[in-house]
């Protein structure tokens, strides 16, 4: 309902019987907009803009953040619990010490549930990261993106408005779950500060370069049911050809080669050395250097792609 | 006067092979209206989105505020301001918050784009809804909060698409009075795309009638509906004979006289003034005037005579006509 009509209508009175007298008041008043100040011209401006009016879409609806919690959780708690190993191997006949000594082979930590926790970090990144490029495809199909490409901010700042915010979800969303994952019954003894600090570290890098790479691809397409199609073809390869659900030692070679250039995986190893302690499959240094390469790289081919494919 | 838009040789070519845009020439002076009118597909969207920065020209050169629209694309972005045909602004947020994104994206400081959003606020007559959602909003007041958008960055050019698109003529009425309080009070420089023609009469001081991407003629409403040939006047008398289209012929503003039984068919110029000639020869003849008609030609007509009558069927940009859809929904939500 338009509240503003009845008023509406008397301004319109109002400005006629002005208009009136302006005409018989040849020497009619200028008006004036206040004097224009000088704008920032710098090529970051309406980047937090930009980035803010994503989140604030998300935040301010907490049933969307519940929403893309709870598969999480479902997956934590039921696929998390349901495959004990550690039972499985107790079945064997094994005594607790081998048991423990097998799954420290395995996965680098004698609770299996811990070391899913760590994956689940990366699931929930993954998710989020992979609707990163949702947001372009409605921008471009409702227009919104037409009026900020008519504007003077910088191109990139439309692509690297849409990671970050993806980025900011996902480092909210991994704090949430690890929270749910201690709740559940996560190995902590190994949690200290600069531990943590480092993990989200590496999932900020990691959010990064997924949402870069999910964004360049929604950078042509009006289309979301295509971009739906791509998300779903990607995310699961992404995760399952990962060393998020299981150790990269018990996959046949073929698929070892895979986990070994996928990003995800560098994020998970140095999350759990970082998390819960657990000896890894390359040097804290390595996973750093893959990451940082990989969100840099990324993000540098989504600004230049930006100038390109944004506009024809 | 100063050119505002210089456009030579334009030429838009998608994929290579559709032209929507071919070798067109205009300029727009300083202060004027400038309408862009044809039928959809002509080429009005490919071309106001070429000035605007948003598409590059395959050919040919378009100056926008002195500034190249290809080379000084950031300079062109801050001397104009665009209101897109689509409702852009963003449904979770209020109509002031949408204003101040718009500020963001021009880089302006929050000590300049509050005050200046609050006046334009009053402009476009929201001040009362400022601090409601979007999502609340009737057509017509997303259609205003547009326009305000579109004005936050003090432009010297304003670029309107279809801005009465789907209105009710209330909400049309006050666009119009707004359009021409920004021509007449501030000075500023419009150009506008539009489906109606009585929008285009009432509100242009030029008018570019554009189809199949040529601009087929450019000039005030007026002189489009004059170049199709002036006013007519029927008059009927009660006497079949004499015949005296001869002397009618003899006035000075008749151009042609037809005679159909006790029907006189004139094309005439200034039709006010030629009327009471005409009826006053026909009495001095001591013939009686039964019935006088005065028929001035509307754009209507003038429009259908350059760009022809047939319906067109060709094939347009579906997201286009996605978009186009959206906006007639949403003005009449």
């Amino acid at each position: 309902m338009d509240k503003t009509k009845p008023k509406q209508h008397t301004t319109i009175e109002n400005s006629s019987v002005q208009q009136k007298q302006n005409e018989e008041n040849p020497t009619r008043e200028q008006r004036q907009f206040i004097t224009p100040p000088k704008v920032n011209k710098s090529h970051l401006h309406g980047l937090w803009a930009l980035t803010n009016r994503d989140l604030r879409k998300w935040y301010t609806n907490p049933i969307q953040l519940m929403v893309s919690l709870i598969q999480p959780i479902i997956w934590l708690g039921l696929f998390g619990k349901a495959l004990n190993f550690g039972t499985f191997i107790a079945g064997s006949g094994a005594t607790p010490a081998q048991q423990n000594a097998i799954l420290l082979k395995f996965f680098g930590t004698t609770s299996y549930f811990s070391f899913l926790a760590c994956g689940m970090l990366a699931f929930i990144v993954l998710f989020t990261s992979a609707f990163s490029g949702m947001s372009v495809v409605f921008d471009r199909r409702f227009g919104f993106l037409n009026k900020a490409l008519s504007t003077p901010v910088a191109r990139g700042s439309i692509v690297m408005g849409k990671i970050l915010q993806s980025v900011g979800r996902s480092l909210i969303q991994a704090a949430i779950v690890l929270v749910i994952a201690v709740i559940l019954g996560m190995d902590t003894t190994h949690f200290n500060p600069l531990g943590v600090a480092g993990a989200f570290l590496i999932i900020f890098l990691m959010g990064i370069g997924l949402s870069a790479l999910f964004t360049m691809l929604a950078l042509r397409s009006a289309d979301w049911q295509t971009q739906m199609a791509i998300i779903n073809l990607l995310n699961l390869p992404l995760l399952m050809a990962s060393n998020a659900l299981f150790p990269k030692t018990i996959m046949p070679t073929w698929l070892q080669d895979v986990v070994s250039v996928n990003p995800v995986s560098y994020a998970n190893d140095a999350t759990r050395q970082l998390l819960i302690g657990a000896t890894g499959m390359n040097s804290l240094l390595v996973d750093f250097a893959v990451m940082i390469g990989f969100a840099t790289i990324l993000s540098a081919i989504g600004i230049v792609l930006s100038w390109r494919l944004l506009s024809k | 006067m100063e050119e505002v838009i210089k456009v030579e040789g334009l030429t838009k070519v998608f994929n290579g092979s559709l032209t929507a845009v071919d070798h067109i020439n205009f300029s727009v002076e300083q202060g004027e209206i400038f309408g862009f009118l044809g039928p959809n597909g002509a080429g009005k969207t490919t071309t106001i989105n070429i000035l605007t920065t948003l598409l590059k020209p395959t050919s040919g050169k378009a100056e926008v505020c002195g500034y190249d629209v290809f080379k000084n694309a950031n300079e062109v972005r801050r001397s104009v301001g665009v209101v897109p045909q689509e409702y852009t602004a963003d449904e979770d947020m209020t109509g002031i918050n949408n204003i101040l994104l718009c500020a963001d994206l021009y880089g302006m400081p929050r000590s300049d784009s509050k005050p200046h959003a609050a006046e334009l606020l009053k402009l476009v007559e929201l001040e009362d809804a400022a601090n409601k959602k979007v999502s609340t909003y009737s057509g017509g007041m997303r259609r205003r909060l547009e326009l305000a958008c579109g004005l936050i960055n003090y432009p010297k050019l304003l670029f309107l698409d279809e801005p009465t698109l789907g209105l009710d003529v209330q909400t049309r009425t006050a666009v119009w009075k707004y359009i021409k309080t920004l021509k007449e009070d501030y000075r500023m420089t419009l150009f506008m795309t539009t489906h109606y023609l009585e929008e285009a009469d009432s509100l242009c001081d030029r008018i570019a009638i554009i189809d199949h991407g040529r601009i087929i003629r450019v000039g005030s409403p007026e002189e489009l509906k004059e170049s199709i040939g002036g006013d007519v006047i029927v008059v009927a008398v009660k006497e079949v004979e004499p015949d005296i289209s001869s002397d009618i012929a003899k006035i000075k503003l008749v151009k042609d006289v037809k005679k159909n039984a006790e029907i006189y068919r004139m094309k005439v110029e200034l039709g006010e003034e030629a009327s009471p000639q005409i009826t006053d020869l026909i009495r001095s003849k001591g013939l009686h005037v039964t019935r006088v008609s005065l028929t001035k030609p509307t754009l209507d007509e003038a429009y259908l005579e350059f760009t022809g009558r047939n319906l067109r069927e060709e094939e347009v940009d579906k997201l286009q006509m996605f978009r186009q859809r959206r906006t007639m929904r949403q003005a009449r939500s």
